[in-house]
């Protein structure tokens, strides 16, 4: 007799409306968990216990007989002990295993993109029309001159490369092996039709992404996965990774079951390996060794390709990132707590890092402070949900932004929160080929280059009630900006007055 | 051709480095003091001696070149090299080798700390690291592929020739260590195992090739002291730590 009881109950409930239900197995053809499963006589039985709320089964029901509810159990919680709280404690006594979680940070703490309103003009600097007159949200990312020299009228100062984005939006780091290359090429060719970048992440470039590689942002990271001299070339920008907002001070592991063929092939290692990238970079251990790194870069792609370093949003970032200017890096990143991820421990996701509002209004006012704000472009990520977060994120200090989560949303993704699986019902975070299949680039791909479009539209249209009309005139304008509900701290920090005054 | 690095920053250095090497097959770069990232990335066909002590990054990217040292060189040589030979009349200094995908380094004696950091082999592949004398701490760190060779010479080669955490989170590739690996140096992701008659055939090729760049004896070096392999105990070696939650 088996006296290890598994104390953890199901999470959800899976509902079948029996009058509804036409025993058609689609629910079971389509649910890579296995939640729901054909019996032998034809019936359909539910486990709940392997169901994660992805809702594939609820989309594709053609005749809407599947409902997916919490699954009804009370534990005797208190403000103290949660449920969530008490499960983990029952997985860790079960396994021993440290927790893995996917996805941002999805604790209550403040999102201050909430607690910042926006400036609209009246009567005088009147507000702009976007529909009508020009509105431009085109900039150009990297580093500037401090100075234009001009000699007869032309301009004789060497510009650094400039790389430009038709809206402050691109899409954020996420490798092949993490998402899958239907996904990857879905981002890469809206990318290409708005005329902004993605990012290939860690894991190298796969050979199809080769014809949109005028918009990749290519990634080194500690583990050098398919970077050498070529990948270099080919990017737009390379950026050196040392940090991630959902795991700041943690590394990645891509485990071995997930590097297939193809990731084999894309991030140059042997089939079946574990990718493992540690948090150091190890010729990393100061800003003067970031710099070597940095030039090697510059020096192997001849001082063409602007280089990026991205760091999460950790409580000294204003330093850092000042460090990083001075290293020589033409953009920072900075990625916010809220930042979602394929997998991380889930006591680092969830207690580790600072908001990204807060690391920006900082960092930005350093740079100034320092004379270096011109030397860098910045970038930040880390849950930017809507476009008025954007608007904020400029006025803040940002030159653009980064999105992920919300570039997977218009894949598909119902954020199950459970990307580390493999299992992903729509294609996005898993290599098995009869799930990515059901992710066609070819069409989804529009509706992520819809939302940039639906977002910019947006931007313009706040930019032009604030009597802006350029995105140049936006960044950095705290002005634009007022706290409700803040502490005087946080407004200090924020460097924004509160409403009202 | 011969380019005379004195007093040359490394920007100015490389950009000599890199008109010259169109129009002639072997550069000579003399008074080397320090510049960083001489022959980065450069292709294959080219060949480079260097004189004095080139900086950091030496042959960082390499994707085919071959470098020699006449001298020491310091951190990160051939740093996420692709394919090439570098052979270094001298020591080497840290992370040598690092996440280096292909071709061979041979350095006549020591090295530093993290050689071989991140080392991985695919398909046809494979990094070769062949070191005279003794190494630092973390040796082979992270390696997912390739081939170490440890001689040790001029070491204690009972007491072992590395430092200690040698081979600290391996999962892949081996390293073959003359002398012995006494347990307190080797990581808990590592294990030593005996030479098999094909192992010790890949090490002759490889100390013949030592012996023949740096005028060593070869029966000495090969016979004196018997070869160990060191290997990962387990392909996966972090697959246990993680439960989703």
């Amino acid at each position: 007799m088996d006296y290890n009881i598994n104390l953890l109950p199901p999470k959800f409930l899976i509902q079948r409306d029996k009058d509804r239900c036409i025993k058609c197995g689609a629910c079971a053809r389509q649910c890579a968990n296995e939640a729901h499963v054909i019996q032998l006589d034809g019936s359909i039985k539910a486990i709940d216990e392997r169901c994660v709320d992805c809702m594939r089964c609820v989309s594709i029901c053609p005749t809407r007989a599947i409902r997916i509810e919490e699954y009804p159990v009370k534990f005797r919680e208190s403000a103290n002990w949660t449920e969530e709280a008490i499960l983990e404690v029952y997985k860790q006594a079960e396994t021993g295993g440290v927790l893995l979680s996917a996805m941002g940070n999805p604790k209550p703490f403040p999102v201050y993109w909430d607690k910042m309103l926006l400036n609209a003009s009246q009567v005088t600097n009147p507000s702009i029309d976007p529909l009508r007159e020009p509105m431009v949200t085109t900039l150009m990312l990297c580093r500037k001159p401090a100075r234009l020299e001009l000699v007869d009228g032309k301009v004789v100062t060497e510009i650094p490369p400039q790389v430009k984005l038709n809206v402050p939006i691109m899409f954020s780091a996420m490798s092949f092996g993490s998402i899958s290359l239907n996904a990857q090429k879905s981002l890469a060719m809206a990318a290409e039709e708005v005329g902004t970048l993605f990012n290939t992440g860690e894991g190298g470039m796969h050979r199809e992404l080769y014809p949109y590689q005028d918009h990749a942002v290519v990634q080194v990271a500690s583990g050098r996965f398919g970077v050498y001299k070529e990948y270099l070339e080919r990017a737009k920008i390379i950026e050196i990774k040392i940090g991630q907002g959902a795991k700041p001070g943690i590394g990645g592991h891509l485990p071995g079951e997930k590097v297939d063929s193809e990731v084999s092939q894309t991030r140059m290692i042997p089939e079946g390996a574990d990718a493992i990238s540690p948090a150091p970079h190890h010729d990393i251990y100061s800003i003067e060794d970031l710099r070597q790194l940095i030039y090697s870069i510059k020096e192997v792609t001849d001082y063409k390709k602007p280089v990026s370093v991205k760091i999460a949003a950790v409580h000294n970032s204003a330093a850092i990132a000042s460090g990083i200017a001075r290293a020589g890096a033409d953009i920072i990143v900075v990625d916010g707590f809220r930042g979602g991820t394929g997998a991380a421990p889930t006591r680092i996701r969830d207690n580790v890092g600072i908001p990204i509002e807060l690391a920006l209004a900082s960092i930005d006012q350093r740079l100034r402070d320092e004379g270096l704000r011109n030397t860098v472009s910045l970038v930040v990520a880390g849950s930017l949900r809507n476009s008025a977060d954007v608007v904020k994120a400029i006025a803040l200090g940002a030159d653009a932004v980064y999105i992920a989560t919300a570039a997977l949303l218009t894949l598909g993704c119902h954020l199950c929160r459970t990307c580390n699986t493999g299992k992903c019902n729509w294609g996005i975070a898993t290599q098995k080929p009869e799930l990515t299949k059901r992710l066609i680039p070819e069409v989804m791909y529009k509706r992520a280059a819809n939302l940039l479009r639906a977002w910019n539209h947006e931007i313009q249209e706040m930019m032009g009630g604030m009597g802006i009309n350029s995105i140049e005139s936006l960044r950095g304008n705290r002005a634009m900006l007022r706290g409700v509900g803040l502490t005087q701290k946080e407004l200090e920090i924020l460097g924004i007055a509160h409403a009202g005054e | 051709m011969k380019i005379n690095a004195l007093n040359k920053s490394f920007q100015e250095l490389n950009a000599a480095i890199k008109k010259a090497q169109n129009t002639t097959s072997l550069l000579e770069i003399q008074n080397a003091a320090g510049q960083r990232y001489i022959a980065a990335g450069m292709e294959k066909g080219r060949v480079v001696h260097i004189y004095g002590t080139p900086g950091n990054d030496l042959a960082a990217y390499n994707c085919g070149a071959e470098i020699e040292v006449f001298g020491n060189a310091q951190d990160q040589v051939a740093n996420t090299m692709d394919g090439g030979k570098i052979i270094i009349h001298g020591r080497i200094g840290d992370a040598a080798g690092y996440a280096m995908r292909d071709g061979d380094i041979y350095v006549m004696n020591e090295c530093g700390y993290r050689c071989g950091i991140h080392m991985k082999e695919y398909m046809g592949k494979s990094p070769l690291i062949v070191i005279g004398g003794g190494a630092g701490d973390f040796l082979g760190e992270y390696m997912a592929g390739g081939t170490i060779v440890l001689l040790g010479i001029g070491c204690n080669r009972t007491m072992g020739s590395m430092g200690h955490y040698c081979a600290t989170g391996i999962h892949g590739g081996r390293l073959y260590v003359r002398g012995q690996v006494p347990g307190d140096k080797i990581s808990k992701e590592a294990k030593v195992v005996p030479c098999t008659a094909e192992d010790l055939e890949k090490i002759a090729v490889y100390v013949k090739n030592y012996c023949e760049y740096f005028n060593g004896n070869f029966n000495k070096l090969m016979y004196e002291d018997e070869f160990v392999k060191i290997v990962p105990a387990s392909s996966r070696p972090y697959k246990a730590v993680y439960v989703n939650n």
